[in-house]
């Protein structure tokens, strides 16, 4: 097991009682040896019911150990059930069956709501997988926020796993579902000039449409804003009245090559929001809080 | 507050939903039955019972309903034995789900062999799981047909408090309720129970073990079927706590035997949180409000 399921595990004996984890360690060790669909069934529909759905308690050991080890998964945020199911799936996907893709697709096509969310969710734990492709595909396809959210918030997978045009589309369907971009992992790092242009026409759309545009989406856009159009939306979202996109649009223009990115009567006119990014007091972390 | 205990959702579209949660329905259950039309594959039934394990709770929750389903193999797709073998291998995995209180719709639909078949297959199913049972009588021969189900349930040794038969009427209801079972009524124009009939089986019969449905599905039904009936009752002077209990109690004490449906998880639904927003309403799509507006249903309120 790598260290954020070994420590998943630690903190889940800890929410159980004996008896619960007794019942986990056997379903676990039945696993091992009874490959048959029936007992993974079985397994994962017995969770909820042996072990219940409340969240996971953390001592504060537990929990400053989680947070330097994958500050990424927000662990303490993970029910005792999607916590197990993801474990039962890590195993799986540890064991060296050689159908696991495929095992995990199937899963993934009969599950109910949460089986869903556990199971997308346990690829916080996995390597990089070319054969999960397909399964995570469909995952994004998903109508259900919280399905959604499994795959792209809080989880480092996509991050390392996705292709461009996968992440990319990530991003924008989570604009579509009325989601938020913060939680991504890897947000800045993955953007792209195609992205900057897909999120760019996304805006003009939901102007188009009398819509309000979260200035989330230009923290994408902002370092690749090298044409004058892109700009252009920039300095609109400035003066958009949608609460945020002005300090939205100044955080991503403070990151923008363009070279009238910030001309002197913008400065002037914005100088205390710019000073406060200047001191980090106005990030996208703080954004984020103030108007997500 | 009202529970519909028998509405294919999966038919209807959100305009029902508006409606129902509008007319005080807090909670729906989904019979697994067939389409109108039989499928001829496994693989068309697996998705089937997917989406009423997953899509349609989400649809449901989108309107502050809750939505529970039952799981089976119904007595019409029964008499395709190829079909029936494979979609017995994949019951039990779906009868585990969250939110599943019962194995049904099950039952007769000609009295053949091969639902004779499956539908003892499926009780025992049923005890393995411990899950309650919903009964589909039959639509013809119907006073046969359901004292036959009851024979079989019992000579499998099935508890009849853990029985509910459903599309009751006049002529089945005092067997069903001497026998020990829960008589449920599917308020459902033209075929099935009208709800001025049903009133008066409730001046005749009191109300307990009785709970109302609608049965609403692709046909023309009505899916306030259990609302209006409710509201006629009180008209016509039927006790308000035998209402309560037809049109609410009994339904979940009945299914609240599955240990999965709580009165809980309407009255206090888990706080909104990572893993459970699709149980709230904040997630909607596009980020739209439903509306639930407090318009009563205008519309004539005799279902005959």
């Amino acid at each position: 097991m790598n260290t954020t399921a070994t420590l998943l595990c630690d903190c889940l004996q800890e929410s159980l009682s004996n008896e619960q984890w007794r019942w986990f360690e056997s379903r676990r060790r039945l696993l091992n040896t009874d490959t048959s669909d029936q007992a993974l069934h079985v397994t994962l529909g017995m969770i909820p019911r042996k072990m219940g759905r409340a969240s996971i308690s953390w001592t504060p050991t537990l929990e400053q150990t989680a947070l330097t080890l994958c500050p990424d998964t927000r662990l303490s945020h993970w029910s005792v059930d999607t916590a197990a199911r993801a474990l039962v799936i890590n195993d799986l996907a540890n064991s060296g069956r050689h159908d696991f893709a495929n095992t995990y697709a199937n899963l993934c096509r009969t599950a109910d709501l949460n089986e869903q969310i556990s199971l997308y969710r346990a690829t916080s734990l996995f390597e990089p997988d070319d054969a999960l492709d397909t399964a995570l595909g469909e995952g994004l396809r998903t109508s259900i926020q919280a399905v959604f959210e499994a795959i792209a918030h809080h989880n480092p997978y996509p991050q390392k796993a996705f292709d461009t045009h996968r992440w990319n589309h990530m991003v924008l369907k989570a604009l579509f579902i009325d989601s938020t971009l913060h939680p991504i992992v890897g947000l800045e790092e993955r953007s792209n000039p195609e992205l900057a242009i897909i999120l760019c026409d996304y805006a003009h759309e939901r102007w188009a449409a009398g819509r309000a545009v979260t200035a989330e989406l230009w923290r994408c856009v902002g370092p690749f804003a090298t044409r004058d159009e892109q700009l252009a939306d920039l300095h609109r979202a400035l003066e958009d009245a949608t609460p945020g996109s002005t300090q939205g649009a100044l955080l991503a223009l403070v990151n923008c090559p363009h070279p009238d990115a910030l001309p002197e009567p913008l400065r002037e006119k914005h100088s205390r929001t710019l000073a406060d990014i200047g001191r980090e007091k106005l990030t996208w972390d703080s954004w984020y809080k103030t108007y997500v | 507050m009202f529970i519909d205990p028998h509405a294919h959702m999966i038919s209807r579209v959100t305009d029902d939903y508006q409606r129902m949660a509008a007319a005080g329905v807090v909670a729906v259950i989904e019979p697994a039955f067939w389409l109108g039309q039989p499928r001829t594959h496994v693989g068309t039934y697996i998705d089937y019972l997917s989406s009423i394990v997953g899509f349609e709770r989400f649809r449901a929750s989108q309107f502050g309903i809750r939505h529970y389903c039952t799981i089976g193999l119904n007595s019409k797709e029964a008499n395709n034995e190829e079909l029936a073998e494979a979609v017995m291998e994949i019951l039990p995995r779906f009868a585990l789900k969250e939110g599943v209180v019962a194995i049904g719709e099950i039952g007769y639909d000609e009295q053949t062999e091969l639902e004779d078949k499956y539908f003892r297959l499926q009780l025992e199913l049923a005890k393995e799981v411990e899950l309650p049972i919903m009964i589909h009588t039959p639509h013809r021969d119907k006073k046969r047909g359901t004292s036959r189900s009851m024979d079989v349930c019992e000579e499998h040794g099935v508890d009849p408090s853990m029985v509910v038969v459903d599309h009751n009427n006049e002529e089945t209801v005092r067997e069903v309720l001497d026998r020990g079972y829960w008589a449920a009524f599917s308020i459902y124009p033209s075929t099935k129970m009208g709800n001025a009939r049903m009133v008066e089986i409730l001046a005749g019969y009191g109300a307990d073990r009785i709970m109302v449905d609608s049965a609403c599905d692709w046909g023309i039904s009505e899916p306030l079927g259990v609302a209006k009936t409710a509201k006629l009752a009180l008209q016509r002077g039927i006790p308000v706590e035998h209402v309560r209990k037809v049109c609410y109690q009994n339904a979940l004490d009945a299914y609240g035997q599955s240990g999965q449906m709580n009165e809980d998880d309407w009255l206090n639904p888990p706080a909104i949180d990572q893993r459970s927003v699709y149980e709230g309403n904040s997630i909607l799509r596009g980020g739209r409000e439903p509306i639930i507006t407090d318009a009563r249903d205008k519309d004539d309120l005799l279902i005959s």
